[in-house]
């Protein structure tokens, strides 16, 4: 394997490929159910290309399965099921005649607990999408040099990691694990990237990295990022949904807009007294 | 003499203080009890191998070294060792092996990854169940029934593949009877009776892979078994290995089905498909009743070496599953 060290400059512009607009996700009335318990229902939420859309709500609100719902996951839960399509570039993923597999290759997800591959190495990880896939080359060349490596800076993580990247992905500290699996996702170049939680484990160093990250690839690729941390809602994201599953009803969303509208001008009484932490 | 105040020590010289938990009347009875239970398995274990070894002394010191090495068991005449038996043994347990590990293999792979919630329990239950079922009833039905339909199969194998590699020839490759009681019946025959063992090891390993890896691979859009090949057999490399030993030892051991099949042998089987072979549990269990004396001891030390045989590879299927997590590689 060789490794293309460059500089010691972290401030070194990163060698991204061309810019590109990436595919946005539309929810239409999506409801979904645990067996014949409901956590969601009619949820509308537009997803704009390249922008940073946070899910916020108190726990059990549904963020969580909305989330899974936007790349299939939420269909691996056995007794699990749903109504609505998600639109990616006006296609529904959810359409018969699409695999799977083809929707999740376009939408990567990010989960609440740090999931590298632990004896595979960092290199390896990150190229793990295109093995998946069969698209990754049989021996690494000067091409997946660059793959990784470029996926490691969009992931800001190369200068920890680059001198070592033959290291197995559990030798890592878990913010860096976290930060390899965001490489990993980024690696398969997808539309949209789903973050579950991403820094919920994280101590506040590593939190402030990921969150870098996301500022980051915003542009690059569509961002839905679920968190309970509202500070952190509010310096990551563009655009913000608050869930809410209360008197009875299945989680749903309360108020949607721009972060700053929602934060700084809320319409609902419950969205102002979620954001500024008098309940939840 | 002035007596330093402990408290103004510092680092090692510091005393540490003695740490005691004083355990209640029911604590020390009742551990005492488990102590015991634990220790008694251990000790009948013992028991047995000393047993065997005091039994099977003359014959081990008659014999030498040649116990191992003679192929013939003449008692009478005073020529016996366990040679061909042993190699019967080894033969039926590889062949045992090569129905037992795909079957096993394909099995728990299905129970745990792609059979669907409602029949997962039931194949489950099932599965133990075979477990459960007598070796005898095995040994009938293989007896009265399998070895007709593998009579074809063998022959099939003996006429195509025979004249390429010689030791799948028989000598009457025209006559159905050349093919019974070989040490390939046994073996698959066997084989049956071990799946269930191999089953239940490699599932139940398969079912710890992560579930955080597992929807990490999918999430990166893997089919079913992209995620299989990348997290749950790297994850469950060392229950896959461990199931085999296990089922290895488990057909070493394997007696009545063996006993049914085999027409006792004491030539060192070089073709397997031909008629006639042995197995030290098949051995022991057609000439006990009618041992005495040298004869016996012979038997008790055929006993000895299988039981260290099985042991070990117990022991050593033990210490493999055991490993499980802590070395097993994710890979692609």
């Amino acid at each position: 394997m060789t490794q293309t060290t460059q500089t010691n400059d972290p401030t070194t512009t990163i060698p991204v490929a061309p810019s590109r607009i990436p595919a946005g996700l539309e929810a239409r009335r999506i409801s979904a159910w645990f067996g014949d318990h409901q956590v969601l229902e009619d949820v509308d939420l537009v997803m704009a290309p390249g922008a940073v859309t946070a899910l916020i709500g108190p726990s059990g609100c549904g963020k969580s399965t909305f989330l899974r719902i936007l790349n299939r996951m939420h269909e691996l839960v056995p007794g699990a099921s749903l109504a609505g399509e998600v639109l990616l570039e006006g296609q529904d993923i959810y359409d018969p005649a699409l695999r799977p597999i083809e929707s999740r290759r376009r939408i990567g997800m990010v989960f609440q607990k740090a999931n590298p591959f632990p004896t595979m190495s960092i290199y390896d990880n990150v190229l793990a999408g295109l093995s998946l896939t069969g698209k990754k080359p049989r021996r690494p060349n000067a091409e997946t040099d660059g793959l990784v490596e470029q996926s490691l800076r969009s992931a800001g993580l190369w200068e920890e990691v680059k001198t070592r990247l033959a290291s197995p992905g559990a030798s890592l500290s878990g913010g860096q694990q976290q930060r390899l699996c965001i490489a990993r996702a980024l690696a398969v170049n997808p539309d949209v990237l789903l973050m579950d939680e991403p820094c919920s484990a994280l101590d506040p160093t590593s939190t402030r990295r990921v969150e870098e990250t996301i500022r980051q690839i915003a542009g690059e690729v569509t961002v839905v990022i679920v968190t309970h941390n509202m500070q952190q809602a509010h310096r990551v994201s563009d655009h913000c949904a608050f869930f809410l599953a209360a008197e009875g009803r299945p989680g749903h969303i309360v108020e949607q807009g721009p972060t700053e509208d929602i934060f700084e001008r809320p319409q609902d009484q419950r969205t102002n007294d979620y954001v500024n932490g008098r309940f939840g | 003499m002035s007596t330093v105040d402990p408290a103004l020590l510092v680092g090692a010289e510091r005393a540490r203080r003695t740490l005691v938990v004083r355990p209640t009347r029911q604590d020390v009875t009742f551990v005492a009890a488990v102590r015991g239970a634990a220790i008694s398995t251990l000790v009948v274990m013992a028991l047995i191998g000393i047993f065997l070894f005091i039994g099977a002394w003359p014959a081990l010191e008659q014999q030498g070294f040649g116990f191992l090495t003679t192929t013939d068991w003449l008692p009478e005449s005073g020529t016996f060792g366990i040679a061909s038996l042993l190699w019967g043994t080894v033969l039926v347990g590889l062949f045992a092996l090569v129905v037992a590990v795909p079957i096993g293999f394909g099995a728990a792979l299905f129970i745990s990854e792609y059979a669907p919630a409602a029949i997962k329990k039931p194949l489950v239950t099932l599965v133990d169940l075979m477990a459960a079922v007598p070796a005898i009833i095995y040994a009938l039905w293989a007896f009265i029934f399998l070895q007709e339909q593998l009579l074809g199969v063998a022959q099939w194998i003996a006429v195509h593949f025979g004249g390429i590699l010689p030791f799948l020839s028989v000598k009457t490759p025209d006559s159905p009877s050349s093919y019974t009681s070989s040490a390939f019946i046994a073996g698959i025959a066997t084989g049956v009776v071990v799946v269930p063992t191999v089953c239940s090891i490699m599932r139940e390993v398969f079912a710890q892979a992560p579930q955080g890896e597992r929807e990490g691979a999918i999430a990166l859009g893997a089919t079913r078994w992209g995620m299989i090949r990348t997290v749950v057999i790297p994850f469950g490399r060392s229950g896959i290995v461990g199931g085999i030993m296990l089922g290895l030892g488990r057909a070493l051991g394997e007696t009545i089905v063996v006993y049914s099949i085999i027409a006792p042998d004491f030539t060192l089987t070089t073709h397997p498909l031909q008629s006639g072979t042995n197995t030290i549990a098949a051995h022991i269990a057609s000439r006990y009743s009618e041992s005495n004396g040298i004869g016996l001891a012979g038997l008790l030390g055929a006993g000895l070496v299988l039981f260290f045989f099985t042991l070990i590879i117990n022991t050593l299927a033990g210490v493999v599953v055991r490993r499980s997590r802590s070395g097993a590689a994710t890979e692609i």
